[in-house]
């Protein structure tokens, strides 16, 4: 009874977990495969189209239930969201949807069907019932096919994306070089630091710690465009090469607006994380640990392999991984500086939710991101440990 | 029981007072920005003056999602929202903003009925056209010799006669456009030729030309800093902000306006807005070639109204004259094409896939 009590005391926990953590989990692996837009707007269209044959235009009754239930979709305002639904199976059909009911009521053709094509010539064509039919299906595979450069045809087959609409394998592949490159920087750059701000006199580590926070506390933005100032063509840093005639005025070095300057600018930004629980773990070896090392006959490359650093380790497993995953969903600062090659997965996710409205292929593609740093955990756990992580 | 009564008062008082204060404004959305700026000197004081309406201005970006939720669920806050093509367009198509039948759009000061001044295309179903912008290219003129300056959009293709980096938007909406003006396709004939593989593909060609010294930017405020830093000779940008730095910072910027794209967004009420009577008295007002004008007069963009076109004077801060900044302007020569809204509802979500495609390609 006394142990429910204290595990009583976790509900409020759980309870945050679920609705801020699991919820949104759910709904968005929802959203990812489920969409009842069309469905719902255009209910008898959809079940006269699952017995259409899909190897002739369909019969004058279709077209009617369809301009009845069009002109019902913008009466209630359902219209434009059908529309950019089935604009996303084909593309262009946005517009051929959106002003069919409009025009319906004008026309004076002798039936539907006439007066379908009369409005826009797509309608006496079989591919926008086809994406018609695909867009009624409440469960689709679309997103994810999508998010992984596949696409579902009309009759259910699935294909390639042509190559010149192949991108999200790309930039899945680039988020995670990115990804590894700048942890794999932090690390080389922040083990050094940590391990001086851990040994240093007070004074002198007061000033590194200093170094260290300044930057963590000031903007994203404010970092990320210093960054274009010191590195552009005219910038800074060349301004000073050229100063020194370490190159030519008119052959100065291109450092940003490329994959060196995501890799500067990023590795800069996230270093704090890298750095700040090395340092709590380093500063908890006990010092005796190395001296015990050297007098027992090792050289001071060997106390340090050997003795020293798999005790920091704790400290790189978790500064790794909390870079490594910060940077997997980074996109202001690539963007910024990155260049024709600065898109990263996010930026794409990001571009779906805010302006395309495609809410499905974000979640498809915010699921395989998950999934993909959820499998990743799961092999750094079993090389490092996470229960020997430390943030401090 | 007596200790709530003034409580009671107070909020009684509130109440009232926002009763009050509801029946006589209007509340106005908006970018923000200097181009809020240029309205509400430019006409939204004097709106207030003659009528005792009030503007409460509000600042969105653009997005529609907003909208919908408001209307959704029956409680609309918004009554007039400054809404770009697209849009807008959307926005008609779902029922979310009010069609302009209802309206009493003025005539021009001599007499024109408002729908022959207004350019065509301005005035749609649910929207009334109010300025035009341009996206055009523009440079730095001591990137190049003084007997060697660009003078058409090809020049922008162009590195062997006039080299130096690029500025590009990264969003394929009017970059494809110029691309093919450049490549030679007339302004009539541009979103014909874009609807087909072969035009993309053309319009994707101009760019690999140039594709090593391109510089992508993302927001408007970076094509003129690129240019104050040296950082691009020439960039893509939109004519206000290169306008600014002209007006405001003193930059020797020049705009090519060869090759340029055109683009309006238009005033819209919202449905079921609060202050039905006064949004429609407000959108009326807007309508007017004086409010035009007076918008002109603080930021390069062009009335669509033949008649605001030719009221617009000098710079309200400056006192140079407009006209020459204004992307409508006959005087500038060069080609010209306004932007497709319904292109771009069809094919946009296809084209941004496929650039981002090329670009990592």
């Amino acid at each position: 009874m006394g142990k429910l009590k204290a595990s009583s005391l976790a509900l409020p926990l759980i309870a945050f977990v679920v609705v801020t953590l699991l919820v949104p989990i759910f709904s968005l692996v929802r959203l990812s495969v489920y969409d009842s837009t069309v469905a719902e707007a255009l209910p008898k269209t959809a079940e006269a189209l699952q017995a259409w044959s899909g190897t002739d235009l369909p019969s004058i009754a279709i077209y009617e239930t369809l301009a009845e239930e069009l002109i019902a979709a913008q009466e209630t305002r359902e219209l434009g969201r059908v529309a950019s639904r089935v604009n996303r199976i084909l593309s262009g059909s946005r517009s051929t949807i959106s002003k069919t009911p409009r025009r319906f009521a004008r026309t004076d053709a002798p039936d539907a069907r006439q007066a379908f094509i009369e409005i826009d010539e797509d309608w006496g064509e079989l591919a926008i019932w086809h994406a018609l039919r695909q867009a009624t299906d409440t469960f689709t595979s679309r997103n994810f096919l999508q998010a992984v450069d596949f696409r579902l045809m009309p009759d259910g087959s699935i294909e390639r994306m042509p190559e010149s609409q192949q991108v999200y394998v790309t930039l899945f592949i680039r988020t995670l070089g990115v990804s590894i490159a700048v942890t794999a920087l932090c690390f080389l750059i922040g083990y050094p630091m940590a391990y001086a701000m851990a040994h240093a006199s007070s004074g002198l580590a007061l000033i590194l710690q200093v170094l260290v926070l300044i930057p963590f506390w000031t903007s994203l933005l404010v970092r990320t465009t210093s960054w274009i100032v010191i590195l552009q063509q005219q910038g800074v840093l060349n301004d000073i090469f050229v100063f020194f005639g370490i190159v030519a005025d008119d052959n100065r070095l291109t450092m940003v607006h490329n994959m060196t300057g995501t890799l500067v600018a990023m590795t800069q930004v996230l270093l704090p994380f890298m750095i700040l629980p090395l340092y709590s773990v380093m500063t908890n070896i006990p010092r005796d640990l190395t001296k015990a090392a050297s007098s027992l006959g090792a050289n001071p490359f060997q106390a340090f392999v050997r003795v020293y650093f798999p005790n920091s380790l704790p400290g790189v497993a978790a500064g790794g991984l909390l870079v490594f995953i910060l940077s997997i969903g980074y996109y202001i600062t690539p963007a910024l500086v990155g260049g024709s090659k600065g898109q990263l997965i996010s930026n794409l996710i990001a571009y779906h939710l805010q302006t395309s409205l495609n809410w499905g292929l974000a979640a498809a593609l915010s699921v395989i991101l998950l999934v993909g740093v959820i499998v990743l955990y799961i092999v750094y756990d079993r090389f490092i440990g996470i229960d020997r992580m430390k943030l401090g | 029981m007596q200790n709530h009564l003034p409580t009671a008062l107070c909020v009684s008082a509130m109440l009232l007072g926002s009763a009050a204060v509801a029946e006589e404004s209007v509340t106005v959305v908006s970018f923000g920005g200097s181009y809020a700026k240029a309205c509400v000197e430019g006409y939204y004081k004097a709106f207030e003056e003659e009528t005792g309406i009030k503007v409460n201005l509000e600042d969105y970006n653009g997005e529609l999602s907003q909208l919908r939720a408001q209307v959704e669920a029956g409680a609309v806050t918004w009554d007039v929202i400054d809404a770009e093509g697209p849009q807008l367009a959307i926005a008609c198509d779902e029922g979310l903003i009010e069609t302009i039948d209802h309206l009493n759009l003025p005539p021009s000061p001599d007499g024109v009925p408002a729908e022959e001044d207004f350019a065509p295309g301005t005035l749609t179903e649910c929207g009334v056209g109010k300025v035009y912008y341009a996206t055009m290219v523009a440079y730095h003129p001591a990137a190049f010799p003084e007997d060697k300056q660009p003078t058409k959009v090809e020049d922008f293709f162009d590195l062997e006669n006039f080299p130096g980096r690029r500025g590009v938007h990264r969003s394929p909406q009017a970059v494809l456009e110029i691309s093919l003006m450049a490549s030679g396709v007339a302004p009539e004939d541009v979103y014909d030729v874009l609807d087909t593989e072969e035009g993309i593909e053309r319009a994707f060609g101009m760019l690999e030309r140039i594709k090593d010294e391109i510089v992508w930017w993302e927001a408007g405020a970076q094509p003129p800093q690129m240019l104050a830093d040296r950082e691009v000779s020439m960039t893509i940008a939109w004519n206000g902000r290169i306008f600014n730095a002209q007006m405001l910072e003193n930059q020797p910027f020049k705009i090519l306006w060869d090759g340029r794209t055109i683009d309006s967004g238009g005033m819209v009420i919202a449905a079921d807005a609060p202050n039905l009577e006064n949004a429609r008295k407000f959108v009326e007002f807007s309508a007017r070639a004086e409010s035009e004008a007076g918008v002109a007069s603080y930021i390069a963009y062009s009335p669509v109204r033949k008649s605001g076109y030719d009221l617009v004077g000098n710079h309200a801060i400056t006192g140079k004259p407009m006209k020459p900044h204004l992307p409508t302007n006959p005087d500038h020569g060069g080609r010209q094409l306004t932007l497709s809204t319904e292109f771009w509802l069809d094919r946009r979500d296809e084209l941004v896939e496929r650039l981002a495609a090329w670009l990592n390609r």
